[in-house]
């Protein structure tokens, strides 16, 4: 289809302001929160509707157009990135709140809707949504499907597949499906809402969404607490978790860490090697008790100083500390590159030396922030863009990092997804077969491969369909896939 | 293709002399007789095991413990039943790590004692003994502390599947937290073999809680069972699991609670304290427990039992449908047992009349499925299947169900016919 007619196409559904085609306006879209990429999209659109979506996907569909979803923008791994004559999707405008179920402790949002807005919706009902990446104040819960989100309370209450309970879903045909129970427990057949959740926007897109809510904790209690050097701070955390004591939140930052916080938001952090923080609720009994042993345990650990957020306020300002911290690079390095990796939680004192001796070896600082009590570990590669080849070595640390995180027993991301960034990577973790049988799903959700073409598996694969729309695919006549 | 000797003698020189034999009687799947039945012992056996399955066409049924083996329709053919009772090792159990690694045939219980000597727990409490893991996945089995923990798809994090043709493929990882790839743990939840068979998988394991108590409501009537799950799900105890028994005589909803030593009063206080509007509380002895608590065994003596998925906070009405269903047929007083905080109420019939429970299946289905909910057939003689249909037929995702099962097992060799749709 010629662009011209695309565009006359597409403000037909949503009108000239739905459409943006210039090309100065395009590159406002033209990578997410990773900026190492970009691509200029041929086209983006503003949907405002569920039903504008499907008209959209149907449109693409029938024309042989890649497309690509985007919520808020904030993800790391440049899941959406737009592709090369493709058009990208944007979200942000079907952010209605739909229905909210207290009995049933069900909220329905469409995928705009903002993370935190959820919470904000339910607050005065006593309940709240439990995931919360630190991008909550922008981050879209479409977006957090697609990612699959965490967060630093997902130790208790587990990321974002655990509080997707349904969804409508437009397929890239263009048809709409329902999949998962919503309200209900159990629906028959398989899985398929597990399966979408987290699959990167490569299987269709959500355009109503039912989450679970969970209610206030009678009682939460912080603490911070000081440690000579990161040894100190994991032991800490190994003590606890070895009690059975599951915290709400478990972080750690490196001393490096503190010194670009403090700069930043000066929260008055100890001067330490490391800090943690710490925060348990649940029913008051039980958070008393088990939180006077997490401050023992801290203190068996040599923790040099222990504070107890007194409020509110307090609270807030640890946790201000620890969400600042990626943005606090910024004080301390011109530029910085965020890893996200896993490992097996005993396996930190050895990944954190390597981290260490792989700093020295590349001359270049790492930063680390953790959720430390499911081992999702978020080191910080500082950098300068201007010096040469650094940015560079930089990149190749990272990926360093990870391949220890997957010597130790890990995995390449906990919660910021494969999406560009790392699926060249993926054939670390996974075999041949592993991804091709993942791409078994691809195929059945998606034939022709117009859904985020070209993210998460390195080598895409045509899946054996006689051609419907297509004669044949883009990607295979470019040669850059094979027959399945 | 081989004859059947030829075919044994493959399979014996796949897995051993004494782990292929002729199926009897026994091993028949809702009427249908299988030929024969084979115990690989590792992912590779499983491996060459559908390979030649494949090569002869062989319609393969995966089976575990077999105590849900008499779930779903009967199936469309049946060769071969590929049994996991020798995929019985615990590959790794890290405590500080709270995960475990096993063969898909480790049985539950044994699961459960290798790991609380680290005072931990696999979550899982379906109520038949002697279930394996790969069984419990494929069943989706559950059980009440669900309520808390949730079911499978939420502690599940690795899986090595082996497809029809003997293709082996690994998902997940052995960390809690893994966003690598899709997620086919979860697809292969509740797949009930169609999809492949399980081999291993990984799990996240939680502390075994040190104190826990039992505490139970007598009440009147539906409303005040609703009314009392209620006030606890919308209450801030965090319970484990909110349990009904409703039979004619006797109605209780039990609330079990865990905590440690310390908190485990005051919960007991709360949850006493709250449930005291909706009739006479009291927290029961442990031989109470064994019997009424959250976690006693269920009878099975019933012809029919039915699993209805509604919205918890419709309590009260999904018992009085049933009630009134079951009174119009002519059909006594049910047995009604649930997981009330979480939705899931079973319906027991004891009657012979199948008209009668083909009736109260079909209103069943009739109120629910236009609502979102489900009802299915989790015992019933063969003809009430044939009649009614084990699930009610899903939503409108089951177009996307049959082309995943066509590209998972395009020859239609995996435990063909036994699921939702006839997949």
């Amino acid at each position: 289809m010629e662009r011209s007619r695309l565009i006359r196409a597409m403000e037909g559904i949503l009108g000239a302001e739905g459409v943006i085609h210039e090309h100065e306006q395009l590159r406002t879209y033209e990578c997410d929160g990773l900026m190492n990429y970009r691509v200029i999209p041929d086209l983006v659109v503003l949907p405002e509707t569920g039903e504008h979506v499907q008209r959209i996907v149907r449109l693409c569909y029938d024309e042989g157009i890649p497309f690509v979803a985007r919520g808020s923008g904030t993800g790391l791994s440049g899941g959406a990135l737009p592709v090369k004559s493709g058009v990208l999707i944007v979200l942000t405008r079907v952010r209605k709140i739909l229905e909210v179920d207290i009995p049933n402790q069900r909220i329905v949002v469409e995928p705009g809707v903002v993370n935190i807005w959820v919470s904000q919706e339910v607050a005065d009902e006593g309940y709240y949504y439990a995931p919360d990446p630190a991008s909550q104040i922008v981050s879209s819960i479409g977006g957090n499907l697609a990612e699959n989100s965490g967060g630093v309370h997902c130790l208790k209450y587990g990321f974002t597949t655990n509080h997707v309970m349904g969804a409508e879903v437009v397929l890239p045909d263009g048809s709409v499906t329902h999949l998962g129970g919503g309200r209900t427990p159990d629906a028959p057949g398989y899985d398929l809402l597990g399966a979408f959740v987290g699959s990167e926007g490569t299987l269709g897109i959500a355009t109503r969404i039912t989450l679970r809510l969970v209610r206030t904790p009678e009682s939460v209690q912080t603490l911070l607490a000081a440690f000579e050097d990161t040894e100190g701070a994991g032991g800490a955390v190994s003590g606890i978790i070895g009690e059975g004591i599951i915290p709400a939140a478990i972080e750690m930052m490196d001393q490096l860490t503190i010194e670009a916080v403090e700069a930043a938001v000066h929260p008055g952090l100890p001067d330490a090697g490391a800090v943690l923080v710490i925060e348990l609720d649940g029913p008051e009994a039980e958070v008393e008790e088990q939180f006077g042993r997490v401050m023992e345990i801290c203190e068996e650990n040599e923790a040099t100083e222990i504070r107890v957020a007194e409020d509110d306020a307090e609270r807030a300002l640890f946790w201000k500390a620890r969400k600042a911290a990626f943005g606090a690079m910024g004080r301390i390095s011109n530029d910085y590159y965020v890893q996200d990796g896993v490992i097996p939680r005993t396996e930190l004192p050895s990944v954190l030396k390597r981290i260490s001796e792989l700093s020295e070896e590349y001359k270049l600082r790492v930063a680390n922030v953790f959720h430390a009590g499911d081992g999702n570990l978020h080191p910080l590669v500082l950098y300068n863009n201007a010096t040469e080849g650094e940015a560079e070595r930089a990149e190749e640390l990272a990926g360093e990092i990870v391949f220890a995180c997957l010597d130790h027993g890990g995995s390449l991301t906990g919660e910021h997804g494969i999406g560009h960034d790392k699926k060249k990577y993926m054939p670390k973790m996974f075999t041949d077969d592993d991804m091709n049988v993942m791409q078994l799903l691809r195929c059945a959700f998606d034939p022709h491969q117009i859904s985020n073409p070209g993210k998460i598996f390195p080598t895409p694969r045509l899946c054996g369909e006689r051609p419907g729309p297509f004669h044949m695919h883009p990607l295979q006549k470019a040669g850059i896939v094979e027959q399945f | 293709m081989q004859t059947q000797k030829g075919i044994v003698e493959d399979l014996q020189g796949i897995v051993g002399l004494d782990n292929v034999r002729e199926a009897t009687a026994d091993d028949a799947i809702e009427g249908v007789e299988p030929s024969l039945v084979v115990e690989p012992g590792s992912v590779e056996e499983i491996s060459a095991v559908m390979k030649l399955a494949a090569r002869e066409d062989l319609a393969v049924s995966p089976r575990g413990g077999g105590t849900k083996i008499h779930v779903g329709n009967p199936p469309q053919r049946l060769d071969l039943i590929l049994s996991t009772a020798r995929m019985n090792e615990i590959m790794e159990h890290t405590p500080g790590d709270q995960i475990v690694r096993v063969e898909a045939g480790v049985k539950l219980e044994d699961l459960q004692e290798q790991v609380s000597g680290s005072d931990q727990m696999l979550v899982l409490d379906p109520p038949e003994s002697g279930a394996t893991v790969g069984g419990i996945i494929a069943a989706n089995s559950s059980g009440p502390r669900r309520y808390k923990y949730g079911t499978i798809r939420d502690l599940i994090i690795g899986i090595t599947i082996v497809l029809h043709d003997g293709t082996v493929a690994k998902a997940g990882s052995k960390v809690v937290k893994n966003v690598a790839g899709y997620d086919l743990s979860k697809l292969f939840t509740g797949s009930l073999g169609t999809l492949g068979v399980i081999a291993t998988a990984n799990f996240r394991l939680h502390p075994r809680p040190a104190a826990a108590r039992t505490v139970a409501v007598e009440v009147a009537g539906s409303r005040q069972a609703q009314a009392a799950a209620q006030a606890i799900v919308h209450s801030q105890v965090e319970a484990t699991a909110v349990e009904l028994h409703y039979g004619e005589d006797e109605k209780i909803l039990t609330v079990l609670l865990e905590s440690i030593p310390g908190g485990i009063e005051a919960k007991v206080e709360t949850a006493s304290f709250l449930l005291k509007q909706f009739g006479e509380v009291r927290t029961l002895s442990d031989e109470e427990a064994d019997h009424l608590g959250p976690l006693a065994p269920p009878e099975v003596a019933d012809e029919v039992v039915l699993k209805i998925g509604a919205p918890p906070a419709d309590l009260s009405a999904v018992l009085e449908s049933v009630l009134g269903a079951a009174e119009r047929r002519g059909l006594a007083h049910p047995r009604i047992t649930g997981h009330a905080g979480t939705g899931v109420t079973f319906v027991g019939l004891s009657s012979e009349d199948e008209d009668a429970a083909a009736g109260l299946v079909g209103e069943m289905r009739e109120i629910q499925v236009r609502k979102g909910g489900n009802v299915t057939l989790q015992r019933a003689p063969l003809t009430l299947k044939q009649r009614v249909g084990t699930w009610d037929n899903g939503g409108d995702y089951l177009g996307l169900v049959r082309r995943v099962k066509e590209k998972f097992d395009p020859r239609g060799g995996m435990n063909p016919g036994r699921f939702l749709g006839g997949i």
